[in-house]
């Protein structure tokens, strides 16, 4: 599903240097430094306000930093649009669910779908020619998504009214139906039981076998985090404390300082 | 008293059933007409969550627009592919000049810079075609002339051609926009963007883009409401006024209903003519131009979001 890239696993495929982001007198993010590479699945972690969102939104384009570069595929710049990052390759979800909550569950993935839709207009309208090969040949590729994330039985239901487990999921549809190559989860499992987490631990993991996504997620459960990342940053008030596999950073005296508190 | 309110005009209405027929032709032609301004409302409320002041104005510059060109020489279908040219140039403006710059800002400031955006057109348009009332070119257009008449019922009924011509046209427009709405790519993108913006930017939609489509869009349904008020009354500033009309309608229908503007429309036109012609003589006429917003205000407490607005739920 996913483009062909001309990177293969393990080397870099996004490089985030010296980064800083100020809104007005506040530092979201102050010089902070990682990588993420092809194939892996990148957690980032920290307390509430470490930074981690304003993160995932400056590598998608929603936020400019003021200081560092972005390397994405070889490419160095300061600060893009979201409409670049996502034609490049890049989707994400949102820690408190975006979707479209009038549109049906097939009419949000179809939404996702809008970067690689050609044909013009003027068949669109007229659901003729073109524009119908097209349509269908999404529509397909949608259905392979339901089918993969077990929603079938809501494909027709406004996502307005669906549980938020299930939400959560549309929305992760949504974002595969971008066919990315970075796919970026804002703690995809907040707010879930300990049977949808799971569910969303294997999906998670069935999307970076079956189509060899690279996943970067921020989450704040600790098992699911050790269990399914390859490796860890941790950010603390905006700066990088600890960076490694699970294990390492489980045992930096940095990040159980960060969540367990200091003695003063 | 209570006979003459409650059960004289309904006699009334049944002992001369040509005349019912007629009053409602009539407040259908002009709930068809309000409903159109409606829609050219709902439109940009849908995608930009603003509520866009200067919609009237819109209506009365693409008219004076259309006629100005053609007192200028310029043949009447050309002078409407112009006119359409010019509303494009207008939605491109004001994206550029006025959402851009005040994006994820309140909407009371974005309502306010509608505000403006209204003085600007009006400034516009009087500098470039001047203030005085004009004629419509419904003629030069290839609309319908004269009137027909029908029996009804014993009676005869009255019905201008153009008033035909006006409700055809607008049905095919609103078929139209919700064939785009419904089916096309844009038209999907449309109510994503209505829906969540920033979800939307993180598909890779453009909001800019969007925005330059929403407001041609309004652009387009403000032409043609236009020509079709333009074709009943003369083209002047007053028109902008019938904005005014399309208020009432927004809170019968939902502001973010294209069904609730078209239903909203009728039953306000409907309603006002009914008022009219049997309640109004009880207090001596004259009701037509208040009773919409007295319909509006009563189903305001019964039904704040509307016919088919979205129900307001928070969560706390």
């Amino acid at each position: 599903m996913a483009e062909t890239s001309t990177l293969s696993p393990g080397e870099i495929m996004l490089k985030v240097e010296n980064v800083s982001l100020r809104f007005g007198g506040v530092k979201a993010i102050t010089d902070v430094s990682f990588d993420i590479q092809k194939g892996e699945i990148r957690a980032i972690i920290g307390p509430n306000g470490a930074g981690k969102t304003s993160m995932l939104n400056v590598i998608n384009g929603f936020y400019h930093p003021q200081d560092g570069t972005i390397t994405y595929k070889g490419a160095t710049r300061a600060k893009m649009k979201p409409y670049v990052a996502a034609s490049q390759g890049i989707a994400r979800t949102f820690q408190n669910v975006a979707l479209f909550k009038g549109m049906s569950t097939l009419d949000n993935i179809m939404v996702g779908r809008t970067l690689k839709m050609k044909s013009n207009f003027f068949w669109q309208v007229f659901r003729h020619g073109p524009a119908m090969t097209e349509e269908i040949a999404h529509r397909r590729h949608v259905e392979e998504i339901i089918d993969f994330l077990e929603i079938e039985h809501i494909r027709k239901v406004p996502v307005g009214k669906l549980p938020y487990g299930l939400q959560k999921r549309v929305e992760l549809g949504r974002a595969l139906a971008m066919e990315p190559e970075l796919l970026l989860l804002d703690e995809p499992m907040a707010g879930m039981n300990l049977e949808e987490k799971e569910d969303m631990c294997r999906f998670i993991l069935d999307v970076k076998e079956q189509y060899g996504t690279t996943i970067a997620l921020i989450e704040h459960d600790m098992g699911v985090v050790m269990d399914l990342s390859d490796r860890v940053v941790v950010l603390e008030y905006g700066r990088k404390i600890a960076d490694g596999t699970p294990d390492e950073v489980k045992a930096n005296q940095a990040v159980i300082d960060a969540y367990l508190g200091v003695a003063h | 008293m209570l006979y003459n309110v409650l059960i004289d005009p309904f006699v009334q209405m049944a002992g001369a059933p040509d005349l019912f027929v007629q009053t409602i032709w009539e407040g259908l032609v002009a709930g068809v007409l309000y409903a159109l301004i409606a829609l050219g409302f709902v439109l940009i409320f849908k995608a930009s969550g603003v509520f866009n002041f200067a919609q009237g104005m819109m209506v009365v510059f693409a008219a004076l627009t259309l006629v100005g060109l053609h007192e200028k020489g310029v043949p009447a279908w050309a002078a409407l592919l112009l006119t359409l040219g010019v509303m494009a140039i207008l939605a491109i403006a004001v994206e550029r000049v006025v959402l851009r710059p005040l994006v994820n800002q309140p909407d009371i400031i974005l309502f306010m810079a509608t505000f403006g955006l209204t003085f600007i057109i009006i400034g516009l348009g009087e500098f470039i075609f001047g203030g005085e009332p004009k004629q419509m070119i419904a003629e030069e257009l290839g609309l319908p002339q004269g009137t027909m008449r029908f029996d009804v019922l014993g009676g005869k009924v009255l019905i201008q051609k153009i008033d035909v011509a006006a409700a055809v046209i607008a049905s095919l427009m609103i078929a139209a926009l919700a064939l785009f709405f419904q089916y096309t790519r844009i038209g999907r993108a449309l109510r994503a963007v209505a829906d969540s913006h920033k979800a939307a930017l993180s598909v890779g939609i453009s909001l800019n883009q969007i925005w330059v489509i929403v407001w041609f869009a309004a652009g387009i349904v403000a032409l043609i409401t236009g020509i079709m008020w333009g074709a009943r009354s003369d083209v002047s500033f007053a028109l902008q006024v019938i904005a005014l009309k399309a208020l009432p309608v927004l809170i019968l229908g939902g502001f973010t209903s294209i069904p609730g503007a078209i239903v909203g429309g009728l039953i306000i036109g409907i309603g006002e003519k009914l008022a009219e012609f049997y309640w109004g003589p009880l207090v001596g006429g004259g009701i037509e131009n208040w009773v919409a917003f007295v319909i509006a205000l009563i189903f305001l407490m019964v039904r704040p979001q509307g016919l088919f607005g979205d129900k307001i739920i928070e969560r706390i």
